[in-house]
């Protein structure tokens, strides 16, 4: 009895460690490193003798009057996170409204296109839209120029367009993770649901409002936190679309920032720290929002 | 009853119409990386709108293959992201299987830290690591952007592993039990088999997450002759220069395969997503 409880602790000690050695050496001391960077002053003239400061990066942060400003970064980030969830969300949930219906043929056909998106590599979706974003020979001005009879529109070159133009990108290749998991909670849906319903006579903003949302939110609630997350934190797209922070640094949302901050203005002792509140933001957000999402539901059921 | 019909039949159409118009939506762009890889240098900045350009041809495909070291970036990234993919799949696959099955100390607070990476902002690991990387001489080297790669794929490869672990049942290890075999050999001879499939998603996931990585590659590799196909696809693109083409054609040539295993992937990737978190 005693050898078989030692060969278990063996059997889990094989299991477990090489995995806990790696995820030590590539996750764990880097975060703690990473807060120890924040509270040093190491940037490009302090790399060799850089020492602990304190709080100071922190202070910074908030209080540092930086070209874009903090603030202003913030709440465009923000806004960026709430309007692209809010697209992906509504289009998402429609579109798999819209193909759930039993008449539609060729499912499997829409259903795969428009999963593209999704599909292709983050990388060139947002180099292909910043070409498709070019003034005089992008598509998109092309369109509006020849087909609608409107002026072009300098998207690449005005803090605003910018904004816009990075937020139609993320817009385009998000929708479809929402697609198709409203789809697969549409589909577990029991069907007696909706026939009890139609008996009672029921309009289908009622059925809508009391059968298909209170049974796809189960599963929505994580993606959309998930989503969030994911949108709070894409580089990508910002960084490519807008190439860097175009024009003169307006285009930033938080990640941009501290992406430039660290590795084009060698600032690693206030990257360290920004990341950290960047960190905290989306923690505490993820927190409350489950917590709250736990809440509704338990109203539900 | 008749106008029931009728209004059934407008509301197929409409739906039909929606989803015309969101195809062409989702369609175009993609489309439009392989109309920019067909276009001759003297048509790449074309003011016209048409589907195919006026003399197409596959020159920029040929000319990625003979006059740019494509197959090389391409043998880079294939190397890189097989490293990447094997080393994740053995660890989370061991790793998963314990978090699934056995208590041990500090597996609440082992599981919660993987979820809670997935709110690093990309710089959080990225700093830190690139200054190691820097110290250890590791800049520049494969090793370096392994390790990298390794930072992130490995915490969602065991979550994955552990969500499909979970859904096979446990009664399976008795009956191994019954039948003679040491937990290794339950583990490795039973249960291993039945997760194939979770582990052949795993893996394809965190290739593709490699083979199109572009933002951390760019602060890792610096010579040309160590870049990994993101890295050369984006030397291309410099604002719609004389390369245009051949940035279209190394897009086309990059997103087939990975289009191809997302399409046929996709359904799996979700219900291992709301597995994984849907459970409390």
């Amino acid at each position: 009895m005693q050898s078989q409880t030692f060969r278990h602790r063996v059997f889990l000690f094989i299991l477990v460690a090489p995995a806990f050695v790696v995820l030590f050496g590539v996750v764990i001391y880097p975060f703690f490193y990473n807060i120890v960077l924040s509270l040093s002053n190491m940037n490009l003239r302090h790399i060799r003798d850089w020492r602990i400061i304190g709080f100071g990066q922190y202070v910074k942060v908030f209080t540092e009057p930086s070209q874009p400003d903090f603030y202003v970064v913030f709440v465009k980030t923000v806004i960026w996170t709430v309007v692209n969830l809010f697209f992906h969300v509504m289009l998402g949930v429609f579109l798999a409204l819209v193909l759930n219906q039993k008449e539609i043929r060729g499912k499997a056909i829409f259903r795969a296109i428009l999963v593209l998106p999704w599909a292709v590599p983050q990388l060139i979706v947002a180099l292909t839209w910043r070409g498709m974003f070019n003034y005089e020979y992008g598509s998109i001005n092309l369109m509006l120029t020849q087909w609608f009879n409107l002026p072009g529109v300098q998207w690449l070159r005005q803090p605003l367009e910018a904004f816009i133009a990075v937020i139609i990108t993320n817009v385009w290749l998000g929708f479809p993770f929402m697609m198709v998991i409203a789809l697969g909670a549409l589909q577990s849906i029991p069907h007696d649901l909706y026939e009890a319903a139609d008996i009672d006579g029921a309009s289908w903003y009622h059925k809508l409002r009391h059968i298909t949302i209170p049974l796809i939110q189960p599963v929505m609630v994580p993606a959309i936190t998930l989503g969030t997350i994911w949108t709070f934190n894409n580089l990508n797209i910002v960084w490519l679309v807008s190439n860097a922070g175009e024009p003169s640094d307006q285009t930033h949302l938080m990640v941009s920032f501290v992406y430039k901050a660290a590795f084009n203005f060698y600032r690693y002792g206030y990257g360290a720290a920004l990341s950290m509140v960047i960190f905290f933001i989306l923690l505490i957000f993820s927190l409350t929002f489950m917590r709250k999402s736990k809440a509704t539901q338990n109203v539900y059921s | 009853m008749v106008r029931s019909k009728k209004s059934t039949a407008l509301r197929v159409t409409a739906s039909y119409a929606v989803l015309m118009v969101f195809s062409l939506i989702a369609l175009y762009p993609v489309w439009q990386i392989f109309n920019i890889s067909l276009r001759p240098s003297n048509r790449l900045l074309s003011t016209s709108l048409e589907l195919i350009p006026a003399n197409a041809s596959f020159g920029n495909y040929v000319a990625l293959f003979t006059e740019r070291p494509f197959l090389l970036w391409m043998l880079n990234s294939t190397l890189v992201s097989l490293t990447v993919t094997l080393t994740g799949v053995v660890l989370a696959s061991m790793c998963g299987y314990a978090f699934s099955r056995f208590a041990f100390i500090g597996k609440k607070i082992g599981l919660l830290s993987l979820l809670v990476t997935q709110m690093f902002p990309a710089t959080m690991l990225l700093l830190p690591m690139y200054i190691m990387l820097v110290q250890l001489h590791l800049i520049n080297s494969y090793l370096g952007i392994v390790i990298m790669y390794s930072a992130t794929a490995l915490p969602f490869c065991i979550w994955q592993m552990k969500g499909y672990y979970d859904t096979i049942p446990t009664s399976l290890e008795e009956a191994g039990k019954i039948d003679g075999c040491n937990e290794f050999q339950t583990f490795y001879q039973i249960i291993l088999p039945l997760a194939a499939p979770a582990l052949v998603i795993t893996a394809l996931f965190s290739f593709m997450a490699a083979w199109t990585e572009y933002v951390v590659a760019a602060q890792i590799l610096q010579d040309t002759e160590l870049w990994t196909l993101p890295l050369g696809l984006k030397s291309f693109e410099s604002n719609m220069g004389s390369e245009w083409g051949l940035y279209g054609a190394a897009s086309v040539i990059v997103t087939i395969p990975v289009v191809v295993l997302f399409l046929s992937l996709s359904r799996w990737l979700v219900s291992g997503l709301t597995l994984g978190s849907v459970k409390e």
